[in-house]
């Protein structure tokens, strides 16, 4: 473990964001580094599984390893320790703060220390949960200024979806925005939901996540077939909203494949014992988001829909 | 004085959120106040109720000019004020990061629709607003730069800075970029302190607004002329930072002038009590926004002075 940044809290407490290096002894010439970062966000924990998994596997096949992994379990820990999505006392998303600036505050100086750590890396995959309003199926997701990039290791990361939209400028401040702007190939993947943990989902990112490994030339061991992924610029997503407040119960699953008009769910109201609203699908195609928090108000994202 | 009701909001169990906008005179639409988007805008909030009060009386008076309409906005999130929450209560997500809004979009999308629809179209627009690092600032008017900002026109508030600086990406997604880009000239006046009351200051924030509307030929209210403001750039203040962590002990205020080598504020250690740490003040200059926290994290910035400037 090798801690990347220490910063002292006001009382009795050091802050410290670190490192896990797996490698062999027996060093090898021009080798390469795949860089495995989690815990931005500090409601999401779906990738703790996943780095845990791959250390497991990649330490028990220590002699199929041609390369250096260097994971980041926790780039926020107060937040994950905290049950806050945010860096605790800042308000801010961790996310919209790179590339940082290493004379900076806490939060400018974490990020700025994980950009300096990550550089110079062949490939970073940023893991992130969902939050803990929307299930999602395993998806990679890509901006469209760098999607040309990094789409061939997304292809091979096992995702069921590969989301690419347009980069707004709001998120240029993203971990993965700044490492490919800095010519360090990044892309995030998403699964799950926030504050859970879906194993079934974590162990498809481990396979991928080996793919990718021999695509590099970093893993001689076994790979498993692949789930080929859906690729959003090949289809329209629609979105779908509440139109009224109330308790949303799904009646449909991440995954599945929907007709136009089949049910997605309904907003119920539990003092009047009556259906508020019900939710159809606007469209053929796979439903890949699904509300998990039940309060809902106009607006709230029920489910995302890939047109097919 | 005409109550509006410009967005509400049902909910499962809290009711309706109701955004309510106060209008005063008929005819162009001249000017457009509006108070907090975020939940701990307290100060924010007691300003913007002020300026309901008085203009009613100015109303009541014939003190509004013929053909002018002044709209006031107080509060756009009270279910997160009455929480005690910054951002929306539900999802956490920035009512002034989601301009100019989308009617079919996420609920903060939508309320930011609904105000933007009803606040564009003002000759001048005026956001009472926060800053993202918590803490105090002496009074200001705050411009972004987008090419169609005045400073002469911001000088018009009295106040004693105005401040301009170079919009950063989320800003695009802010009121007072969106109303920029509408046509509206837009200023965001800070007023001293967020969550706390400062009566001196949300009445000298009170005075600046009437005054600008007075010398817009909107009002006729007499009052201090105010200052002949200071123009700085946001780059030019210059960030003094605490050399370790620990509790704060601020010694000196917004508004102070300061010389090289004063004393600005000690760090003391949590345990024991002792001073780990005197922040000295690297030049002359005058402070311009300061910590107010207990404590302090290391290199935290506790104040941002305008060097070599005096009072």
């Amino acid at each position: 473990m090798h801690n990347i940044i220490s910063i002292k809290l006001p009382v009795g407490e050091t802050l410290h964001i670190q490192r896990t290096r797996i490698e062999r002894q027996d060093k090898e010439e021009q080798k390469k580094r795949l860089c495995l970062v989690t815990g931005i966000h500090g409601d999401e924990f779906e990738g703790q599984y996943i780095v845990y998994e791959l250390n497991r596997r990649l330490c028990k096949d220590l002699q199929d390893l041609h390369g250096t992994v260097d994971i980041y379990p926790s780039a926020n820990p107060l937040g994950m320790e905290s049950n806050t999505r945010g860096i605790p006392g800042y308000d801010l998303d961790m996310n919209r703060s790179f590339p940082g600036n290493p004379e900076g505050d806490l939060v400018e100086r974490v990020a700025a220390s994980l950009i300096q750590d990550i550089m110079g890396a062949n490939l970073c995959i940023d893991l992130h949960a969902s939050n803990i309003f929307i299930r999602e199926i395993p998806q990679a997701r890509l901006s469209t200024d760098f999607a040309d990039f990094v789409m061939e290791y997304a292809k091979v990361a096992n995702v069921d979806f590969i989301w690419v939209s347009e980069s707004k400028t709001v998120l240029e401040a993203t971990l993965v925005h700044s490492l490919n702007s800095l010519s360090v190939p990044a892309f995030a993947i998403e699964l799950g939901v926030g504050m859970r943990i879906t194993r079934e989902y974590g162990n498809r990112i481990v396979e991928g996540i080996l793919r990718i490994m021999k695509k590099l030339g970093m893993w001689s061991g076994p790979v498993k077939e692949l789930t080929m992924p859906l690729i959003s610029s090949d289809h329209a997503v629609y979105m779908v909203h509440a139109q009224t407040a109330g308790i949303f119960l799904p009646m449909t699953e991440n995954s599945k494949e929907l007709g136009e008009g089949d049910k997605i769910g309904e907003i119920i109201d539990p003092f009047e014992g009556k259906k508020k609203q019900e939710i159809f699908a606007p469209c053929d195609g796979m439903i890949f988001s699904v509300r998990e928090y039940p309060v809902v108000y106009q607006g709230s994202l029920l489910a995302r829909i890939l047109a097919m | 004085m005409y109550k509006e009701l410009i967005f509400s909001l049902d909910t499962p169990y809290r009711g309706e959120m109701n955004i309510y906008g106060y209008r005063f005179g008929h005819g162009e639409r001249a000017a457009c106040i509006i108070g907090p988007t975020r939940g701990n805008e307290i100060q924010q909030l007691y300003i913007c109720s002020q300026l309901v009060r008085i203009l009613s009386l100015l109303e009541r008076n014939g003190d509004i000019h013929a053909n002018k309409e002044l709209f006031v906005i107080p509060s756009a999130n009270h279910f997160s004020t009455n929480i005690e929450r910054r951002f929306w209560e539900l999802d956490n997500t920035d009512i002034n990061r989601m301009f100019p809004g989308d009617s079919s979009g996420e609920t903060t999308q939508q309320i930011a629709d609904g105000i933007f629809k009803r606040v564009k179209g003002y000759n001048y627009g005026i956001q009472f607003a926060s800053f993202h690092t918590p803490g105090a600032f002496i009074p200001h008017v705050r411009m972004m730069k987008t090419g169609r900002q005045s400073e002469s026109l911001a000088n018009l508030f009295g106040l004693p800075y105005v401040l301009t600086r170079k919009p950063d990406p989320f800003d695009t997604v802010t009121l007072n970029y969106n109303w920029q880009l509408s046509g509206t000239n837009a200023f965001s006046v800070y007023a001293g302190m967020v969550e706390q009351l400062n009566e001196n200051a949300a009445m000298q924030a009170v005075s600046s607004v009437l005054r600008f509307l007075t010398r817009m030929g909107i009002l006729k209210y007499n009052c201090h002329s105010g200052y002949i403001s200071t123009v700085i750039e946001e780059n030019a203040l210059f960030s003094i930072r605490s050399d370790c962590s620990g509790i704060y002990r601020r010694l000196k205020n917004p508004g102070d002038e300061v010389h090289f080598g004063d004393v600005l504020a000690q760090v003391i250690d949590p345990y024991e009590g002792e001073i780990l740490s005197e922040i000295l003040s690297p030049s002359d200059g005058i402070l311009f926004f300061a910590h107010i926290k207990s404590l302090v994290k290391e290199n935290g910035v506790i104040y941002q002075m305008i060097r070599r400037l005096h009072e």
